[in-house]
């Protein structure tokens, strides 16, 4: 993958933190409104994060994620990959729904949708793709589908 | 993360500090259900010092509070940030909790 950034990081979720702190000091320069950088980009790739090492890499030390960052023209692309066998996003219940909303789980795909504008997987999915949009108006614009 | 553990009257009152995230949540939630089990039956989260909760830290309370309701007790939250705020009510969890700007009053009419 060709990119501004490409981090390859092992399956440790102690790690996570560290990790998007670095993306995110790599962004510090782009035009975007600081609350959408700060907010939405980084809930998004910490659940993107979180996802590929747990669910993804089934939490196995062995098993690394590759997060690849691209600051375009209008926009920023974070791309998140890990070695598992991939997964169905449309298999993910909506977790707002009165009959989820007491459940512990399926919150971080959820997020991931709406404080970013795309979110997009391949079709083994076991890579997802997060793009913020800087010319988007208010704050927590987003709502993207995968 | 760490957190305080204090009583207000009746009511524990659990200060977090830091970050409540899926490598750090079990602490929580284990801190939380030797106190229920205890007898503790209402509990007051407070986020003053806490910046970030991810979507394994919401699931975390979203259990306690089940688990605490079970038992007949009641979980209540203070202190969320803007940022906090916002990503309960994108979740619809505001709904399911009863969250106060600060913990006085969280800790008020039990």
């Amino acid at each position: 993958m060709d990119g501004d950034l490409v981090l390859e990081i092992p399956t440790d979720i102690k790690s996570i933190t560290a990790a998007v702190d670095y993306v995110m000091s790599r962004c510090v320069s782009c035009e975007v409104q600081a609350r959408r950088l700060n907010l939405n980009f980084r809930v998004g790739l910490t659940e993107a994060l979180t996802n590929a090492m747990m669910y993804g890499n089934g939490a196995d030390p062995s098993k690394n994620v590759v997060i690849e960052l691209v600051m375009g023209e209008g926009q920023l692309q974070a791309t998140v990959r890990d070695q598992g066998v991939g997964f169905d996003p449309t298999s993910v219940p909506d977790p707002t729904l009165p009959e989820n909303i007491s459940r512990p789980c399926g919150r971080g795909l959820f997020l991931m949708r709406e404080l970013l504008d795309e979110v997009w997987y391949n079709d083994q999915g076991n890579e997802v793709t997060l793009v913020l949009r800087l010319e988007s108006g208010g704050a927590f614009e987003g709502s993207a589908s995968a | 993360m760490s957190f305080q553990v204090s009583k207000v009257n009746d009511v524990t009152l659990i200060e977090v500090e830091g970050q409540l995230i899926v490598g750090n949540r079990q602490e929580l939630k284990q801190g939380v259900l030797d106190k229920l089990e205890n007898g503790d039956l209402k509990f007051v989260i407070d986020f003053a010092n806490t910046g970030y909760i991810d979507s394994s830290g919401l699931g975390v309370l979203v259990s306690l509070s089940k688990k605490i309701r079970e038992q007949g007790g009641e979980l209540r939250l203070s202190s969320l940030n803007e940022d906090l705020r916002t990503l309960f009510e994108l979740t619809k969890l505001d709904t399911l909790f009863r969250i106060a700007d600060q913990k006085d009053q969280a800790l008020e009419g039990f």
